[in-house]
């Protein structure tokens, strides 16, 4: 088997909330995706991937501010990785 | 002014004269002399050389004289070269390292001398990222966001960059090797109100500010617009400039006052 991942980016902590950023890597090698290849998101949503049958297998804590920084931005905060199986043909 | 703090880029399309772009292929092929880091920029680049015309075109040189004023250092440059078919692309990065200066910034020149079409690898940038307190290419993982502008431009565009602005060279699919001069500039003088600013107070500015870009989470877009106020008083001198209240509510701290 090999994996296929998809990491998708929300706008909240909520899975079911609208994708904001994506990146994909597929461990099968029949594609290769980089950066800035797209401008249209894969799924809508978090839970669409879900219903196309994407396994979610981290999703990013919520971390509270370090006490000084509460306003300060950096790295994107709702971050939720996906796998797909694939057997190799 | 409140554009380029809001988006952190400026785009001046097709700013520079077709007679500069006809010789710059071979003159970036050829190579710029390296100089020292924070040379002035009359050392850096002779009269008459390439480079310096490049930064005397009137819109390139008026713009750089609101960002970062007059005589800036030169901190370096580069001649960036994506090959044809080369493969793959640059991760989204900021350059040098993580810069979270509240009241100066520098400015990244990016010269065009092609037309740069959608396959050849034009860069990536990321509106509004610029203000994001990361480490270089730490943001790599980030394939593409909502927003994002895959550059395709005339010959003789240039771009101006905040330091911070997320930025990468695309995967050049094309068989045309794609040129882009970079040159990076500090300032040598505080950046305040370096440029016309007799429309300070229209509503437009703003408006501008208020910007929120398709990428930004909904709670930390409200922190960009926090933190683009920060900048702005820090630009203008104006310490009671804001939007919608966001500064000024969470910095009220009422004091007892005596009642004798």
């Amino acid at each position: 088997m090999r994996q296929q991942v998809l990491v998708l980016y929300l706008p909240t902590s909520a899975l079911d909330s609208a994708v904001v950023g994506w990146a994909r890597y597929d461990g099968t090698g029949r594609t290769s995706p980089t950066t800035g290849d797209s401008d249209e998101p894969p799924y809508p949503t978090g839970l669409a991937a879900l219903l196309d049958g994407w396994r979610l297998f981290q999703a990013a804590q919520l971390v509270p501010p370090y006490p000084g920084h509460e306003y300060d931005t950096s790295y994107l905060k709702h971050e939720f990785f996906f796998e797909r199986l694939i057997q190799p043909s | 002014m409140a554009r380029f703090v809001t988006h952190g880029h400026l785009r001046m399309d097709a700013a520079v004269p077709d007679e500069l772009n006809r010789h710059a292929v071979d003159v970036l092929s050829a190579g710029i002399p390296a100089v020292p880091y924070g040379t002035p920029l009359p050392e850096a680049f002779p009269a008459g050389s390439f480079a310096r015309r490049l930064v005397e075109v009137p819109a390139v040189a008026g713009a750089l004289r609101s960002l970062v004023g007059p005589e800036p250092t030169v901190d370096h440059h580069a001649v960036h070269v994506r090959e044809p078919r080369e493969g793959n692309a640059q991760p989204l990065h900021g350059d040098a390292i993580i810069d979270v200066r509240p009241d100066a910034f520098d400015v990244q020149l990016m010269y065009y001398p092609q037309e740069v079409t959608a396959d050849m690898g034009g860069t990536l940038a990321v509106p509004g990222s610029h203000l994001r307190r990361t480490n270089e290419s730490d943001t790599g993982r980030y394939q593409n966001l909502l927003g994002q502008i895959r550059l395709t431009c005339p010959a003789g565009t240039v771009m101006l960059l905040h330091h911070g602005l997320w930025h990468g060279g695309r995967r050049n699919d094309s068989g045309i090797r794609r040129y882009m001069f970079k040159i990076r500039f500090n300032p040598t003088v505080p950046q305040v109100r370096l440029w016309d600013t007799a429309d300070l107070a229209d509503p437009r500015v703003t408006a501008e500010m208020s910007t929120n870009f398709p990428w930004y989470e909904h709670a930390t877009a409200r922190l960009e617009i926090y933190n683009r106020v920060r900048l702005w008083r820090a630009l203008t001198g104006d310490d009671g400039f804001d939007i919608e209240h966001w500064v000024t509510r969470v910095s009220n701290r009422p004091t007892m006052r005596s009642g004798a």
